[in-house]
């Protein structure tokens, strides 16, 4: 992270006020008469929308953006846009305009907003959220929030952060957080619940053994996996019971996945008590054929200190040595072979002290810890943790933070190629050269409610975002379902959920 | 539901005045508790009439209970240690009979309990730190109780608790019963083979560690973690009725006899409260002068010994330096005569005439000889107890008095502690634990265990003294008095010790 700026109580003014009350028009779903569909004409280029006199914030914020001055004058606003705009590929993926572009086409606000606001209309679960945005310039600011889809959009794109990131939910609005009368009073309330888990390479194998866990064994349900942009998966799940858990909870959860234990150096990572919980003779089960594919990709044996590290960690002295005799004059094996040399020696007898039940343990163990899943276990343990949200650019890559799959579909996440993920670039490009024209389509998709439509959303149809957007989409329209139910089951309790009064 | 209120108020209309040759056959017309159960769970406020003497009394045992229960916590004893220790305070104090035992004084026991606890439940509700003090003490007493519980009564106990599990079925049983096995690690022929279900939050630690089978958000336990749950769900139920008290207690429409006694009971937890009594003095082992005082300041608390450095340095002390003093010397057994004698000497810098104008009429003050009514005639005033020192007003420059472990800044109290001739490092570590944790008596207490460590052994495992003579020291003349008697073990006897007191010194 970046310097931790002084957080600004209150978002910078734009530089002309009067404009600001025009904003809220061009977003509405009503077009007025003067614009006729100026956006979304097939075949515009992004420099002939910047013509467009009634685009007011598009151009005064390109401009202050080209300018580097929020207070840059409008109508030098059309030839510095032309500037603007990137045209090739070697633009640095953190490029601001890049994102600028990005963020006012591309993200989907209105669909974020529903996940976290659990309901169509604006409520506390939204409004009371800590947002975090990394500006530009490497500052970080913290406690932000947003009363609608609407004002979070426009907030980021005044601030066109490289990336941002989502908190809790707190007893009251972040914003106000000082003038509380007791510091106690201001703490989190609710959050998804989040995991964090790296891997070396993208395998689906690990998604499906979290994902199942946390279906059959905890009872979640609504549970949403996201790319993160390089190396990592982030699994948030968004049953109610699961956002209300305190951090004692999350820590009962995290704790039931921890396989590994120690450092990297040092002895023996896995150290499971026989007979194995049933937790970890399905993992097994599941990881078993990966492990052969992990020991061809990773050949974790193959050198002199890998094959060591195996050694360290069989119990048996004569057998181990009697492979290391073995390997000794075939420096080259792969890990593979080695492997199944293992079981081989074993059965020729060579150790006659030989725990046949101690090695099988060995070898699971193993197994274990070259396939369980490496959770960053202090991202799930508190509710005050930040993570970064879905949709954002990974600015190392380029690629875009996409849902990898939802309601435990895991034919989809074996579908996943981390490759495929569109990069900002390419997504820009691709709504330049939108063809042929499909009106009609592009009113946002069902999702017109009171005064958060997000009219340039439907720029994502046009590219190869589509499919990932329409995944979230999903996974939102079934958590706002349930979510429906319940609050209609509980309609005589105090309503706390998005749907009733908004808390500020 | 939990009810509101503690002990609602009275109606004097509806109040039953029995005489007390009747009440044994009277009907009670408030619903009197039957205490089916040893352990109690507390959820049904007492509704009877007790006296306010009960009241107190009753509420200073329990506090006495749960302040022994909270020291053996701060010097990290081991559970098997707290237990060996707590036995015949809880004995003494709070005796709780099984069901089996035909003892007459049953119901009154739990009835006594059930009192104190509520007694004490609204004293502690009023400040989020004395709620979750009396909580977690509560909780360590019913785990103290619960665990030496008939087996028997143990379960009858459990089933009549409203918990929201059930007990797994045959079929489930049939059906996952390996899995059952593994995951709770119940593999022993000895481990009976019988598990519950219940949600997994309720179950948190037991997940955590994966020592339980979880399916769908239910988490099958084995009945072996039952005491656990059962106290943790005594925690729960606690920890949300004190909340409850809170919110009620500015409402408690109450007479003002309770608020005193309440107020005093809230205080004890600073330093519970100890009953002084006239058996402090060793007036009858060795007979003490004005001038075996500088050997006797060997066995006295720190407190004391403060004082009497300070005097010995500047021949002088200020009025509360020199009451606390002076009181203390009365506890130990000096006579007014001898104790005019000692400050006379200590005071060798003034003259006659001042001494006696000035210091002379406050000595025979505090013993009683002259004074008003208010002054306890012919006896004086008490000397201070720890309570007394730690809740006064504390002392500012040029005074001496109070408790050091509270008024010093912990580095101060160490080197004060190092010139008195404490020097175990890990003593001093612990002491400034206990002072970062505003326990000051158990810090004083650590010292003294560390004095007379090699002492203490001896009584303990030559079992010459009942374990109450051994309790956590609450009084300085406690304090004093014990020093005396673990240092002149086998030798006090009447007489015995010359005039002159013994004059060993400490040995770390």
């Amino acid at each position: 992270m970046g310097i931790k700026m002084p957080e600004s109580s209150s978002p910078r003014e734009p530089s002309s006020p009067a404009r600001d009350d025009d904003v809220s028009l061009p977003d509405a779903p009503v077009e007025s008469p003067s614009r006729p569909n100026s956006s979304n004409q097939p075949g515009v280029t992004l420099e002939d929308l910047f013509d467009d006199n009634d685009q007011d914030l598009e151009e005064e914020i390109l401009a202050s953006d080209a300018a580097n001055l929020p207070s840059s004058p409008p109508q030098t606003a059309p030839s510095s846009s032309e500037e603007a705009i990137p045209t090739t590929h070697q633009e640095a993926y953190s490029d601001p305009n890049l994102m600028l572009q990005f963020y006012s086409r591309l993200f989907p606000f209105r669909s974020l907003f529903q996940w976290l606001n659990h309901s169509p209309k604006p409520g506390p679960d939204f409004a009371n959220r800590e947002f975090a945005l990394t500006l530009p310039n490497d500052a970080y600011l913290r406690y932000q929030s947003y009363p609608t889809a609407d004002t979070l959009r426009k907030d980021i794109l005044r601030h066109n952060p490289s990336r941002f990131e989502i908190g809790p939910v707190y007893t009251t609005n972040p914003r106000d957080r000082k003038t509380l009368k007791k510091s106690s009073m201001f703490r989190p309330l609710s959050k998804e619940i989040v995991f964090d888990i790296d891997l070396t390479d993208y395998d689906d194998i690990r998604t499906c053994l979290v994902d199942i866990a946390l279906r059959e064994d905890f009872g979640f349900e609504h549970i949403i996996w996201i790319y993160s942009g390089r190396r990592g998966v982030h699994a948030w799940i968004s049953d109610k019971e699961a956002r209300e858990l305190d951090d004692d909870k999350r820590k009962a959860i995290t704790g039931y996945f921890e396989v590994l234990k120690g450092g990297v150096q040092g002895g023996k990572r896995v150290n499971l008590k026989r007979p194995l919980h049933p937790h970890i003779v399905r993992s097994l089960d599941i990881l078993r054929p990966y492990f052969q594919q992990v020991l061809a990709d990773q050949e974790p044996f193959k050198s002199q200190a890998g094959q060591d590290r195996l050694l360290q960690l069989l119990p048996d002295k004569a057998l181990n040595e009697a492979l290391a005799k073995k390997w000794a004059s075939s420096p080259d094996r792969p890990s593979s072979r080695k492997w199944a040399d293992i079981d081989a020696m074993a059965e020729t007898g060579v150790s006659k002290t030989l725990n046949t039940k101690a090695l099988l343990e060995a070898k699971q163990d193993i197994l274990l810890e070259y396939t369980y899943p490496r959770l960053d276990v202090e991202v799930g343990k508190k509710r005050i943790h930040l993570l970064k949200s879905p949709f954002v650019v990974h600015p190392g890559t380029g690629r875009v933070c996409v849902p990898i799959t939802a309601a435990g579909d895991m034919q989809r996440a074996e579908a996943f190629d981390p490759l495929s993920v569109p990069k900002v670039t390419e997504l820009l490009r691709e709504v330049d050269q939108f063809g042929s024209g499909e009106d009609g389509e592009n009113k946002a998709n069902g999702f017109v409610e009171d005064g958060v439509t997000m009219r340039k959303l439907s720029d994502w149809e046009k590219t190869s975002l589509k499919p990932y957007v329409e995944l979230f989409d999903a996974h939102v329209k079934t958590l706002l379902k349930s979510e429906m139910i319940r609050v209609k089951r509980e309609r005589d309790d105090d309503g706390v959920t998005g749907s009733d009064a908004m808390e500020f | 539901m939990l009810a509101a209120t503690a002990a609602p108020r009275i109606d004097a209309k509806r109040r039953v005045v029995l005489d007390h040759r009747k009440r044994q056959f009277a009907q009670a017309q408030w619903a009197e508790q039957d205490y089916t159960h040893r352990m109690n769970f507390y959820t049904i406020p007492p509704t009877g009439d007790i006296t306010l003497e009960q009241f107190e009394e009753w509420g200073i045992a329990r506090l006495k209970v749960l302040a022994e229960l909270e020291a053996c916590q701060s010097r990290n004893r081991t559970p098997a240690e707290t237990e060996e220790y707590m036995r015949p305070v809880m004995e003494k104090h709070m005796r709780l009979s099984s069901n089996r035992s035909n003892n007459s004084e049953r119901d009154m026991e739990r009835k006594k309990d059930h009192y104190s606890h509520w007694t004490l439940r609204l004293a502690f509700s009023g400040t989020a730190d004395l709620r979750q003090r009396f909580a977690r003490l509560e909780t360590q007493l019913f785990k103290l109780r619960f665990q030496h519980d008939d087996g028997k009564e143990r379960k009858e106990f459990i089933t009549s608790l409203p918990m929201s599990w059930e007990t797994v079925s045959d079929e489930e049983k049939k059906l996952w019963l390996e899995e059952l096995k593994a995951a709770t690690n119940s593999n022993n022929k000895t481990d009976e083979e019988s598990w519950f279900k219940v949600d997994w939050e309720k179950v948190p630690e037991l997940v955590e560690r994966r020592q339980v089978l979880l399916k769908r958000g239910q988490a099958y336990v084995h009945v072996r973690e039952q005491t656990s749950m059962v106290v943790n769900e005594f925690s729960r139920t606690l920890e949300s009725g004190l909340e409850l008290a809170a919110r009620f207690l500015p409402r408690m429409d109450e007479d003002n006899r309770l608020a005193p006694i309440l107020h005093h009971l809230s205080q004890s937890f600073t330093a519970p409260d100890a009953g002084y009594s006239e058996e402090s003095s060793i007036g009858d082992m060795a007979s003490i002068s004005a001038a075996s005082i500088d050997g006797l300041s060997s066995h006295f608390p720190l407190c004391m010994q403060n004082l009497h450095r300070e005097l010995r340095k500047n021949s002088h002390l200020k009025h509360f330096g020199r009451l606390q003093y002076t009181l203390f010397l009365k506890g130990i057994g000096l006579n007014l005569q001898e104790c005019i004698v000692f400050w006379r000497k200590s005071f060798k810098l003034i003259a006659d005439d001042k001494f006696k104008s000035e210091y002379l009429y406050n000595i025979r003050h505090n013993y009683g000889e002259v004074g008003g009514d208010a002054n306890k005639r012919g006896r004086g005033y008490t000397p201070y107890s720890c309570q007394k020192l730690l809740t006064e007003a504390p002392p500012s420059a040029g005074q001496t008095h109070g408790c050091p472990y509270r008024t010093y800044s912990p580095d101060n109290l160490i080197t004060l502690l190092q010139h008195v001739g404490v020097s175990d490092r890990e003593v001093l570590r612990d002491v400034r634990e206990y002072v970062g944790k505003q326990r000051y008596h158990i810090a004083c207490n650590r010292v003294f265990e560390a004095a007379h460590k090699g002492e203490i052994k001896k009584v303990k495992d030559q079992s010459l003294w009942p374990a109450s003579e051994l309790d956590t020291i609450l009084h300085p003349n406690t304090y004093f008095k014990r020093s005396f008697l673990l240092k002149n073990l086998g030798k006090v006897q009447s007489g015995d010790i010359g005039v002159d007191g013994p004059t060993q010194q400490m040995s770390d």
